[in-house]
């Protein structure tokens, strides 16, 4: 009574999945409902589970493969049976085919696939809520005169309802909603407590992007050995090359930041060993440096990704960045535009802070964490001098990253942000 | 404009109707001599004498049954009963004669009946005493029913059904006899049967309510307005036929709607709203409709429990702090 065990359809735009970890090797025993694997689709590493019994006879997609939904990764049986005839099947093929007509009689494959496809969609994924969509008659109607997709919305009613509200922030975005009615939101809606009894406090249901932040980080800074490196930048010379640059044209508006992206990319394309991941069994290197920029948007934040910014000029990435922080608040962003970066920059120098830590967005190997810029007294050939100084920290996944990789890179990032010039050499 | 109650306000309607039209007639258990249970024919017996005002004996089925006659053969019979648990006993002639003669007889017979008299919950006269039961009357083709919050709706609304050639069961709300409130001094002053009153207009919140819910809800609605909703309230007066439309076009507005009601849940005529509005309404409501009713339990005789028993301010707030998503 083999069984198949096929990719399946994790999340709403999934259209293929990689294997991020099998939890089971073939030989061993599985039951109905046990996790089976980790598998990285658009949006996030969800489990899948096994929807039969017996021992896992075969792994036909290994970690780090992608298949596309539906295909046949793996088979489950009894540990001596003949499995050749599903084997056979392997690459490739939609698993939801008609009737597969000469099988055995044993083989009662085809049925308990399709069903799978069904349930594994209501039990692996309770996060998208089995794909239905709750939405009030009014909402919907709102949504389908409006042209929205119910699906790219998060409900703020009970159950993740969409209601009107959510209708009108939608077609008010990037404005955060001012929808005149007044809501839990805001938090002048709080109920003045008892003196000295415990605080006033309101449950909101957690928001699908919430939980995706919750769910990510804590399959980082758990599982994910973090160390952190600082350094101190003297910025004067950036400072002074974007201010020469933007003269020579008003309209090209490049920032400190998308000079720190720039400089981010040439660094890590000189450390491959930096622009790399964990991949439990394998270490993924990437040629390229996709670098992720961490957006704050309404409830959450989101990072989209600069394709190969190491190959792209400072104007192409500033007006890249440009766009895609637009179309983030406006989550407008496809899923491809905001998975699968490589390394990634948190910016909250504009908030003030100093230094801080981030948390590495897995499976990138570090992140760095970019702090204000500001004048400060620094020696220079023995003599206090004001300097335009920035400090960074950079979070490193020990697992890829060592101690001394990191510094290097940094040493690297450092003399190139402090000397632009190295750019063009 | 005079300010009185609506005790006063039903009592005008009476004596202008019998002064106006000599087949109108009233009669009921201690509505003559004693000028009624609740003094709402106070006078009357010494204005229009024994002829037109008559007291009954305590038989509901007996005197209703000679209405229903009287109106067969063309006067216009006022016939209270002391409280609508008394009318239980009447059904057969309210339910089988009345409503149903004009359909029988092929249109022969026009059955102009107005039964009236308090019901709804009362202060502390326990199960058999203080009960909603207008959607029993509601039920049926044939019957008009109405039911007013204020003295003007009171005393126009109960002229109207007087002059109306059906059957109107008239049912005033016995804590509210006593409420006072403008009615304007025509003599010919009337409201037509099934028109709702907006009571208040607001937008975030339609509150649909009748009889003694108006003023519980006009106060609950004054409470939300301070923490910043608007509630539209809207009282139907005539439960049937029922001015669905300004319920629907209120909904329409506000997208959000608790219906209140002192009658329990239970094939009660918030039930029925309830259906109308999603029948008509669907693609306009953002929350499922809520409804506020008397609890699904006999009356309590005890004070706290029948205070439990019946919706107040705090049930309505919360109600449409719900459906507005705020809680």
């Amino acid at each position: 009574m083999a069984s198949k065990v096929i990719m399946p359809k994790l999340s709403p735009t999934m259209e293929e999945g990689q294997i991020s970890r099998w939890l089971k090797k073939e030989g061993d025993k599985v039951s109905m409902g046990e996790p089976l694997a980790e598998i990285d689709t658009d949006k996030a590493t969800m489990e899948m589970q096994a929807l039969s019994e017996g021992v896992l006879r075969k792994i036909l997609v290994h970690e780090g493969e992608s298949a596309p939904l539906g295909q046949l990764i793996a088979v489950i049986g009894t540990p001596d049976e003949d499995i050749a005839s599903l084997l056979s099947e392997a690459p490739a093929k939609p698993a939801a085919t008609p009737q597969q007509p000469a099988a055995p009689v044993e083989e009662p494959a085809p049925r308990p696939v399709a069903e799978g496809n069904g349930r594994q969609l209501q039990e692996v994924a309770p996060i998208s809520s089995s794909g239905r969509v709750i939405v009030s008659p009014l909402a919907a109607r709102m949504a389908a005169e409006a042209g929205l997709d119910l699906k790219s919305l998060q409900g703020s009613g009970p159950g993740g309802r969409i209601v009107k509200k959510d209708i009108e922030q939608a077609l008010t975005q990037p404005k955060p909603a001012a929808t005149g009615f007044p809501r839990a939101v805001e938090p002048a809606r709080f109920q003045p407590a008892a003196v000295a009894s415990a605080s006033a406090y309101r449950d909101e249901p957690a928001t699908e992007i919430r939980r995706t932040i919750a769910r990510r980080l804590v399959t980082s800074l758990g599982p994910v050995p973090h160390f952190f490196l600082t350094s101190e930048i003297e910025m004067d010379r950036a400072a002074e090359m974007r201010k020469g640059i933007n003269a020579l044209d008003p309209d090209l508006k490049i920032s400190i930041n998308d000079i720190i992206i720039k400089v981010t990319a040439a660094a890590l394309v000189q450390h491959p060993a930096v622009n790399a991941s964990f991949q439990d069994k394998f270490i993924r290197y990437y040629e390229h440096a996709d670098v992720g920029v961490a957006v704050a948007i309404e409830d959450g934040l989101i990072t989209p990704v600069i394709r190969s910014a190491d190959q792209k000029s400072l104007s192409e990435i500033a007006a890249e960045v440009r766009e895609l922080a637009e179309r983030a608040r406006a989550r407008k962003l496809k899923p491809e535009e905001y998975t699968g970066a490589t390394f990634s920059i948190s910016n909250l120098g504009m908030f003030g802070i100093d230094e801080f830590t981030a948390v590495i967005n897995p499976p990138e190997g570090g992140i760095l964490a970019i702090g204000a810029m500001t004048a400060r007294p620094v020696v220079r050939d023995n003599e206090v001098v004001v300097r335009q100084m920035m400090r960074v920290t950079m979070s490193c996944d020990h697992r890829v990253i060592d101690g001394a990789t990191g510094a290097k890179f940094l040493q690297t990032f450092k003399k190139i942000l402090e000397n632009p010039l190295y750019l063009v050499v | 404009m005079q300010t009185i109650t609506i005790r006063e306000a039903l009592n005008q309607a009476i004596r202008e109707e019998l002064a106006r039209d000599e087949k109108v007639f009233l009669m009921g258990e201690e509505v003559a001599a004693y000028q009624g249970a609740y003094k709402v024919t106070k006078g009357l017996l010494e204005e229009f004498g024994p002829k037109r005002v008559i007291d009954t004996p305590i038989t509901e089925l007996g005197f209703a049954g000679l209405g229903v006659g009287a109106a067969m053969v063309g006067l216009r019979p006022i016939v209270e009963f002391m409280t609508f648990n008394f009318s239980i006993l009447a059904t057969d002639q309210i339910i089988n004669s009345a409503a149903k003669m004009l359909y029988m007889s092929g249109g022969q017979y026009k059955i102009p009946i107005v039964f009236r008299g308090p019901g709804g919950s009362a202060f502390q006269v326990s199960s058999q005493h203080s009960q909603a039961i207008e959607s029993w009357y509601a039920y049926f083709p044939g019957v008009k029913v109405v039911m007013p919050s204020t003295a003007a709706d009171a005393k126009g609304l109960l002229k109207s059904a007087i002059r109306d050639d059906d059957p109107v069961i008239f049912i005033e709300q016995e804590r509210m006899y006593g409420s006072k409130g403008e009615v304007p001094d025509d003599p010919d002053f009337t409201i037509p049967l099934g028109v709702a009153d907006i009571k208040r207009e607001g937008k975030d919140v339609t509150i649909v309510a009748r009889s003694l819910m108006v003023p519980v809800a006009l106060k609950a609605a004054e409470t939300l307005e301070q923490q910043g909703v608007s509630c539209e309230v809207i009282d139907p007066r005539t439960i049937r036929p029922l001015d669905i439309d300004t319920i629907v076009a209120s909904v329409k507005k506000t997208n959000r709607v608790v219906l209140a009601e002192e009658s329990h849940p239970f094939c009660g005529v918030n039930a029925e709203i309830s259906s109308q509005i999603m029948e008509r309404a669907f693609d306009y409501l953002d929350a499922p409709v809520k409804r506020v009713s008397g609890e699904d339990v006999p009356m309590p005789y005890a004070k706290n429990l029948e205070n439990l028993a019946v919706p107040n301010v705090d049930k309505i707030v919360a109600a449409v702090r719900e459906v507005a998503y705020l809680d």
